[in-house]
């Protein structure tokens, strides 16, 4: 049995070599455990030379240089990976022949590091916890402090040899392997995203097999699964289905096919089949999670501790992906072991800016505890939990009568009120009539959930305080509250409705379709409702897009598309006839089903709203007619059009709000939209011409559709992309830290990671004395021998020209009118096109 | 927060909900109206107005219809310079584009006039003639950009030039390895092919889309699709680089001939603007 430590620190990342760091500095009895035989594995694991950034840039990192000389810790700024691991580990005093020697000065601290240890299980009670190794050791803490992260344990292959040293979990830099036999595990987006940078660049020289345990690619993206099927058949590596490893051997593995057993020469082979979360550890422990939900992070208190007394919880395994956070946590923590007492957070400084606008100058904590008890969705939060939410929110105070925001202005996030009311105008074409929303309740949830623009102009009634949540902020919180959760749905419900059928209506009126109303989730391309079906329910799309079809497989003809906010299915009801039309959804969606009954009897008492419905219902009767009819004269331009729209959907239409489209018979291949495009951006162009798929001379090129609900937008550390004024989807240059989460969530592939090129001679120059490049994105080795090589690599895209009078480039520069930007709702008509475009 | 009303909400709305339409029909033909206006005063004011003695560039309409042809003529050679000053603003390329060409057509009406028809052998008459060589240019520039992007399109597919490229470049490794087992001639007929940079013949064969010389039109021919089964494997190989060729063959034909007018409508604006300075200078130094 080993002494008693004070505390025991396991995961040697930011978070736990910063706690190490801080408890060694107050000669705290402690022991840093790491799993690898090297410190902060996923920083290790990072691509060579990657440069790290440190955001948010306002946050103090009180690690190193808070209170000067007191507690001076761990140095973090950006720069390589080389450059941080290499401080880090002299810090720790690590010598590791991997990474170079960092050569400058920095701290000594006496950190008793154990590294190679990996922790099995953990036992015991706060002042007596028994932590058992791997190796068979045990180690005894008073305290655990986890800070694992969250990239989990790799899961190994279940077959003889899982302990190959050529077998390796992941691939730093395809370039650092030529000339090798490479078998890729693991048909995920890693695995193929891994074989085809090892296999496309044929000045590698390597030979790629993927193996395959099934024939399809189900839990890829579809453009990898089609880029790596595509790689195989023009012969830069070779996919092997129904194969499965048998044995791994010294330079070959056994696998298993259809036909028996073959040997296939390696070199390297890389597992990518996915890891063990690290939750059936963490809950074997006796900690609790805020949910069931995969994405759940454990419960805990202002100071980091779990349900089970004296473990702690920092890190990214907190909800804190970012270093700084990660090690002023590390800070926090210790100190709060050694005092008793909680510190000041870090953020509080941030918190006194997101407050500082709001009237009295009050306190952080005087705000956090107002909106915590009026806001209604607020009720059931932590402090800590408060704490972070407001982080990412903006408080503001509104005098009366003053916008809050304007119909059809772009927004996804939400709105609470913590003070006053607010007067939603609900008749655009009389401002005068509006509906009232109190203290506690919130508004703009419709934005959220569909991420389309503002449905009508928002005031505040009185002296009104507010606090916006940004999307991912909201669901953040859905996510972690189901009180939240049950109330946001009920409320945008309700609203739905009254906003669909028209003034007049109470929610009295609407009470019992409320009531009976269920969200459902539908997938892409699932139907709705299928015609020729008796079912009598209405549905508003709640989130994405529906289309409309008749017929079936070859003779199927599109119709329409119903957009979010919309209804449908009112034909049914009201005619009581089998449905006209078949509605699946163009995109993953939500709709409320309503009961048709719940619809008429509405309808029976309101003869205003059913006037409504019936002109909408002949309105579209008579479009579907239009178009049937002419299926019967001029058939071959119909099936071009449900041919297009089909192809438009599969090209990601169907979520796009703004989307570029450039029609081949105008097309001269000039490029000028390329060049536009950099010549608007500081000299990068944000879309491809060329690539991108074609149908009928319709071309959609690789560039940004700004969707409804970006997929880009998911999971950006530092919350780098937003949804702009004009309703672009814009990347922030400055806080993004190059991750590259975005270009890889990215479906269409229009997110390139680039350094800022450098400026290029005047046009006028370059006509005049031919210096530089001239127009257009300058060559790549034009850039990389005029720039400077530390500018590190960020996220470029699209951002529809923001802030630039005039409109997108692409568009106003296209010489003969092929490039057009339009949105789906307007474009996917019959008129826009099967349009006669040419002179 | 609160997003002022002064975004660009309004334009962009209309520009999401705008048409495909080419630059030809710009506006329904707004261009094409006012050179045709312009057509038609000009003419109606040769006809009305007595020129003394004859018509002629020196009288007063003579001076009036040069003016405007003048103005136009620099204003239309601007195209060059708008195409490539990426600026902010409401200006569109095709609209440019649109008045570029049928204010073009006009000055064949404008130009003839102000001449008077007066030809000779004199730098007045260069100016016309070359004047007249850039508008001839110019309508078969139109006449390309009509019809040739939906060959472009129809020829190239999902397929980029780079794609072509690569499907030749791939095409080339795998005839690398199946030419090892062919004897001497076989494998001296594919050397040849993989030694051949595809964009080996000059202009004219990129013009015309003839390639004599093409190695891999000679290898196909001198390696026999029925023989070992090395030479059936090197003659698949050879079939699919001589499609592929074709392709790329084609992509470059039509590329070149949507370019090629340019190479005489450049040179012959420069030229035009030169002889246009010598004419105006000579005429007002005679005067």
């Amino acid at each position: 049995m080993s002494d008693l430590f004070k505390v025991a620190i396991i995961g040697s990342g930011p978070a736990g070599m910063s706690a190490a760091g801080q408890a060694a500095k107050r000669e705290m009895s402690h022991i840093l455990l790491e799993k690898t035989d090297h410190l902060s594995d996923t920083i290790f694991k990072y691509q060579k030379g990657k440069h790290v950034m440190a955001t948010p840039s306002d946050l103090a990192l009180r690690a190193g240089g808070y209170e000067e000389g007191v507690h001076q810790g761990m140095e973090f700024e950006e720069g390589t990976r080389e450059r941080i691991l290499g401080i880090w580990n002299k810090h720790c005093r690590i010598e590791d022949e991997r990474m170079p020697t960092y050569e400058g000065e920095v701290q000594d601290f006496d950190i008793n590091t154990r590294l190679n240890a990996e922790v099995v299980s953990v036992e015991g009670e706060k002042g007596n916890f028994s932590i058992k190794l791997k190796d068979g050791d045990t180690i005894r803490a008073e305290t655990i402090v986890l800070a694992i992260g969250t990239q989990g344990n790799p899961n190994l292959l279940r077959c003889p040899g899982a302990d190959h040293p050529m077998i390796t979990p992941q691939l730093d830099d395809p370039e650092d392997h030529i000339d090798k036999h490479v078998i890729v595990v693991g048909t995920g987006d890693a695995g193929i995203e891994n074989a085809l940078g090892l296999a496309t660049d044929p000045a590698l020289g390597n030979t790629v097999t993927v193996l395959n345990r099934g024939t399809d690619f189900a839990k890829a993206k579809i453009k990898n699964a089609t880029d790596l099927t595509s790689a195989d058949e023009e012969g830069f590596l070779n996919i092997s289905y129904r194969t499965s490893p048998a044995e791994v051997r010294d330079g070959e593995m056994v696998v298993e096919t259809e036909t028996g057993q073959e040997i296939i020469p390696c070199d390297m082979i890389i597992t990518r089949i996915g890891s063990q979360p690290p939750r059936k550890f963490i809950e074997a422990m006796g900690i609790e999670f805020t949910s069931e939900d995969r994405s759940a992070f454990p419960k805990l208190s202002p100071e980091f501790e779990t349900t089970k007394a004296g473990v702690f919880v920092i890190g990214a395994l907190a909800g804190y992906p970012l270093i700084k956070h990660c090690m002023n946590q590390g800070y926090d923590v210790i100190e709060f072991l050694a005092t008793g007492e909680a510190v000041k957070p870090a953020d509080e400084p941030l918190l006194e800016k997101v407050f500082e606008n709001l009237p009295g100058g009050k306190s952080v904590d005087y705000w956090l505890e107002l909106y915590r008890t009026n806001v209604d969705i607020f009720a059931g939060l932590s402090t800590l939990q408060m704490r972070e939410l407001m982080l990412d929110s903006i408080c503001t105070a509104f005098a009366p009568g003053e916008v809050i925001f304007r119909r059809d202005a772009p927004g996804s996030s939400l709105f609470a009120i913590a003070q006053g009311s607010v007067a939603v105008e609900v008749n655009p074409n009389d401002p005068s009539i509006t509906v009232p929303i109190g203290q506690g309740s919130i508004f703009g949830e419709v934005g959220l959930v569909s991420g389309r623009r503002r449905g009508a102009t928002i005031r505040a009634a009185e002296d009104t305080v507010v606090v916006e949540l940004s999307r991912k902020a909201a669901l953040k919180l859905i996510g972690s509250s189901p009180e939240a959760d049950e109330a946001v749905k009920r409320i945008s419900i309700e609203r739905q409705i009254l906003q669909l059928f028209g003034s007049g209506l109470t929610p009295e009126d609407i009470k019992p379709l409320t009531d009976s109303a269920v969200v459902e989730e539908i997938s892409a391309g699932k139907v709705v409702i299928q015609e020729g079906a008796d079912d009598k329910d209405l549905f508003i799309v709640r989130l994405g897009s529906m289309r409309v079809e008749k017929g079936e497989g070859e003779r199927q003809t599109f119709l329409g598309l119903i957009p979010a906010g919309n209804f449908f299915g009112e034909m049914g009801i009201i005619d009581g006839l089998p449905r006209m039309s078949t509605v699946r959804a163009a995109v993953k969606s939500e709709v409320i089903r309503l009961p048709g009954e719940g619809f008429l009897d509405l309808l029976a008492q309101k003869p205003q709203l059913r006037e409504r419905a019936l002109q909408i219902m002949d309105d579209r009767r008579r479009s579907n007619e239009e178009i049937e009819s002419r299926q019967d004269k001029d058939g071959g331009k119909v099936d071009n059009f449900s041919g297009l729209a089909s192809f438009l959907f599969d090209e990601g239409m169907g979520e796009a709000t703004d989307a570029l489209l450039i029609d081949e018979r105008l097309c001269i291949g000039c490029d000028n939209c390329e060049k536009a495009c950099a010549d608007s951006h500081d000299g990068l162009s944000r879309l491809d011409r060329e690539t991108g798929k074609t149908f009928a001379y319709l071309h959609v090129p690789i560039s940004c559709r700004h969707c409804e609900h970006p997929h880009c937008m998911t999971d950006c550390p530092p919350n780098a992309i937003q949804r702009g004024a004009d309703g672009e989807v814009n990347i922030n240059r400055e806080t993004c830290i190059g991750c590259g989460n975005c270009k890889s969530n990215c479906p269409y592939g229009v997110i390139n990671m680039e350094p800022v090129p450098p400026e290029k001679p005047s046009l006028l120059s370059w006509m005049m004395f031919g210096s530089g490049p001239g127009p257009g994105e300058a060559p790549y080795s034009w850039r990389k021998e005029n720039s400077d090589p530390g500018v590190a690599k960020k996220a470029v895209k699209c951002d529809m020209c923001a802030g630039i009078e005039g409109g997108p480039s692409c568009v106003r520069a296209c010489p003969t009118g092929a490039a057009i930007r339009v949105s789906p709702d307007k474009f996917l008509t019959f008129a826009k096109m099967t349009e006669d475009v040419e002179g | 927060m609160a997003t002022a009303a002064d975004n660009r909400f309004r334009e962009d709305e209309k520009r999401r909900d705008a048409d495909h339409i080419s630059f030809l029909k710009h506006r329904g033909f707004r261009w094409l109206w006012m050179a045709l206006l312009l057509c038609a005063f000009s003419i109606i004011g040769y006809a009305l107005i007595d020129q003394e003695p004859r018509p002629n560039g020196g009288s007063w309409y003579g001076y009036t219809l040069g003016t405007v042809g003048l103005l136009l003529i620099v204003w239309l050679s601007m195209l060059g310079i708008r195409k490539r000053r990426i600026s902010e603003g409401a200006w569109s390329l095709k609209a440019w584009t649109s008045a570029h060409v049928y204010l073009g057509l006009a000055l064949i009406v404008v130009g003839t006039l102000h001449t008077g028809f007066q030809i000779g052998w004199n730098v007045h008459t260069l100016a016309y003639v070359l004047m007249l060589i850039v508008i001839i240019s110019g309508i078969y520039g139109v006449y390309a950009y009509a019809a040739l992007p939906k060959e472009l399109s129809a020829n190239r597919g999902d397929k980029t030039g780079g794609d072509m490229l690569d499907t030749i470049a791939d095409i080339d490794r795998k005839l690398e390895s199946a030419a090892q087992p062919l004897g001497r001639a076989g494998s001296d007929l594919v050397i040849g092919v993989l030694e051949q940079d595809v964009f080996y013949a000059g202009a004219f064969s990129r013009l015309t889309g003839s390639y004599p010389g093409c190695a891999t039109k000679r290898a196909l021919a001198g390696i026999p699709a029925t023989g070992s089964d090395a030479e059936i494997r090197v003659h698949e190989l050879l079939t699919a680089r001589a499609e592929q060729l074709a392709q790329i063959r084609r992509h470059l034909r039509i590329k070149a001939m949507l370019e090629i007018w340019l190479f005489i409508h450049i040179p012959a604006t420069i030229a035009l603007l030169a002889a246009l300075l010598a004419h105006v200078i000579s005429v007002f130094y005679y005067w």
